[in-house]
């Protein structure tokens, strides 16, 4: 199977040195924050990678850089066959954001007020001058706002006339509008209640098998991941630690901080259980950890761990960086 | 009604909420009824809009105006606390009922030191000179897992983590012994591995000290690992109660039921979620009759004509008229 998207030890750095003038006088020394740090991946066609993490992590950043919103500090991504990073530059760039687009989380924030769901909904198709006759346009939005289970009529509605759930479909609506074949999806219902989660995932779900969508899907939630995904990627402090296929990761995790997560997520078929809370919490990413930066809160980690920092490694049809499961002491 | 024989420690009963605008009056909680025993932790889940909020400002005498109580009693260790005065509540508050919020940040206030936020709360509502309510902060952190709490005392609340800052709130509300809190989503603005952390110090901290807790979120999973009872909301309602082993594993309610198919499960892989199709109805175009049936696949032609009453089913207490026909109710 032939991947569509393939990122090869992708970084991000974000420059928050102190201003000039700051550093000259005071001597501060310039200060960089590794929001992602080499990350390597690849997503087949008609599949879900799901990058799941806590605050913090880089599993934003990544979806950013996937669409051009960012520009990498190093490393390559490469979509159906060719370097984005050059494709984004290049002269037919517009053929490449036809075919990737974006969902974003908050559904209050990602749709302008001042403009009619039509409109809204049709930017795509006029700014990629895909369709140019405003019959067209109309029948496509129509057609679009139906795939996405709204009437047609809520065309000429404004976006505070609408629930958050259905804010989302108008933005899963948009984001279909240039029938792209790769979207990025970033915590699409983390702002959303349970029930209306559902209907907002069945929808993501149902398009994914209607017109063999790719996704990058994004969450912090374990159990929404499990719903969705195909692959799952584990992040913590901008590096992926484990990279593993669904059933295998959730039947046999095995990085330390994939274990803490899946044994920290509260489930309701399990009343009166009581967990083992891992102790401590995410370090400063503008100052992290030597080696392995999961060590300080790691009960597996030794010497080795708090000075080399593990690569991610196969191992048995999955990836991990962990030197405790690499040397078999977990 | 007699609440001297009842043993507990707070009963609320057909307890109302409105909102005069200038479109009329606004009907936020319908009849909210519900018990606290001490020591209980009891569980308020719903989704946003619901009045789960709503309740516990209601009850420790928070309601922002021009929200009102419109009917309905709080009865607090056998006495009536929904008509008291600013001051009398303002004693209760703190002494009896504490309080811990959602943002840990806001809650705190920037400008002081945490030990002097906690000196002040004990001085209070304890009889204790300066250097013994500093103890007894120093102590208070100490119970809940703040490392080397002789130094984070003097520091400021920016200089405490997420999870740190809401240990401090946690302190806060344990400073006079209350024998009640109410916790308002507190774990939802923390990452996950916090969340366990803070969810099971709640845990021990309220058994250790005998607080009964009326714990509010939306997450199902926190309530199914924490509580003993829960209440299910809805448009203002409760819809359901019940021990929170047989409400989540045979609920009532048709809403109760969708709601606990909506969660994606960690333990099973399912190829669709069950869906309930539409949004709960904002307050100015309350449906009549019971608040659910235009999302309900069961609704009789009675659910759009009266308001159904919480009565026992089975093992819980269902406000549903697919188990009250006529003649049972």
């Amino acid at each position: 199977m032939s991947a569509l998207v393939r990122v090869q030890d992708l970084s991000m750095r974000f420059d928050v040195s102190p201003p000039w003038l700051n550093r000259v006088l005071e001597r501060k020394p310039r200060q960089f924050v590794h929001a992602v740090d080499g990350v390597s991946f690849e997503i087949p066609k008609g599949k879900t990678l799901a990058l799941v993490g806590e605050s913090g992590c880089g599993k934003s950043t990544v979806a950013r850089l996937l669409v051009g919103l960012y520009r990498p500090s190093a490393g390559a991504m490469a979509f159906d066959g060719r370097d984005t990073r050059e494709w984004f530059a290049a002269k037919d760039a517009q053929a490449l954001r036809k075919r990737l687009q974006m969902i974003f989380q908050d559904p209050y924030a990602s749709l302008n007020p001042r403009w009619k769901v039509g409109a809204i909904v049709a930017e795509p198709l006029t700014e990629q001058a895909i369709l140019t006759d405003p019959a067209a346009i109309r029948a496509r939005v129509a057609e679009l706002l139906t795939l996405v289970g709204l009437n047609p009529a809520d065309s000429a509605k404004y976006p505070h006339q609408f629930s958050g759930g259905q804010r989302q479909r108008i933005s899963i609506a948009r984001a279909l509008a240039t029938a792209p074949e790769f979207l990025v999806c970033d915590e699409p219902t983390s702002a959303l209640d349970v029930s209306v989660q559902a209907q907002v995932l069945n929808i993501m779900k149902d398009l994914q098998q209607q017109q063999g969508l790719t996704y990058l899907f994004i969450s912090h939630n374990l159990a929404v991941v499990r719903h969705m995904a195909d692959q799952i990627g584990v992040m913590y402090l901008g590096r992926l630690v484990e990279l593993a296929d669904k059933p295998t990761l959730f039947a046999t995790p095995h990085h330390p901080y994939t274990r803490m997560l899946l044994d920290a997520i509260p489930d309701i078929h399990l009343t009166g259980r009581s967990r083992v809370a891992v102790q401590g919490e995410v370090p400063n990413p503008l100052n992290p950890p030597t080696g392995c930066s999961f060590h300080p809160r790691c009960p597996h980690a030794n010497a080795r761990c708090a000075l080399e920092r593990p690569a991610l490694n196969e191992l048995k049809g999955i990836r991990v960086a962990c030197h405790a499961v690499e040397e078999g002491r977990i | 009604m007699n609440t001297k024989n009842k043993p507990a420690l707070l009963q609320v009963r057909e307890l109302s909420v409105e909102f005069p605008t200038r479109h009329g009056v606004l009907k936020a909680l319908d009849r909210v009824s519900f018990d606290i025993a001490p020591g209980e932790i009891l569980g308020v889940v719903g989704e946003s809009g619901a009045g789960k909020s709503l309740t516990g400002a209601a009850l420790i005498g928070l309601l922002e105006p021009p929200g009102r109580i419109s009917g309905g009693e709080v009865w607090f260790e056998g006495q009536r606390i929904d008509k008291l005065g600013a001051a009398a509540m303002r004693a209760l508050r703190g002494r009896k009922i504490g309080a811990i919020f959602q943002d840990p940040l806001t809650s705190l206030n920037p400008l002081f030191t945490v030990g002097q936020q906690l000196t002040e709360t004990i001085q209070a509502h304890l009889p204790l000179n300066a250097a013994q309510a500093r103890d007894r902060a120093i102590d208070l952190l100490r119970q809940t897992g703040i490392p080397a709490p002789e130094a984070r005392i003097d520091q400021y609340p920016h200089q405490f983590s997420g999870g740190m800052r809401q240990r401090v709130v946690i302190s806060l509300a344990l400073a006079a012994e209350p024998k009640l809190i109410v916790a308002d989503e507190p774990t939802t603005a923390l990452d996950v591995s916090i969340q366990a952390q803070i969810i099971q110090l709640l845990k021990r901290v309220c058994r250790e000290h005998g607080a009964a807790v009326m714990l509010v979120t939306h997450d199902m999973g926190v309530i199914a690992e924490t509580c003993d009872r829960v209440a299910v909301m809805y448009a203002g309602r409760v819809v359901e109660t019940g021990p929170v082993h047989q409400v989540i594993h045979c609920p009532a309610h048709p809403y109760t039921i969708g709601l606990m198919g909506s969660i994606p499960a960690m333990d099973e892989e399912r190829e669709r979620l069950l869906q309930i199709d539409g949004a709960m109805p904002r307050l100015n175009a309350m449906p009549p009759g019971c608040a659910f049936h235009p999302r309900c696949s069961q609704a009789l032609p009675r659910c759009k004509e009266a308001v159904p009453q919480l009565l026992p089913v089975g093992a819980t207490h269902a406000a549903c008229w697919l188990h009250h026909s006529e003649g049972r109710a």
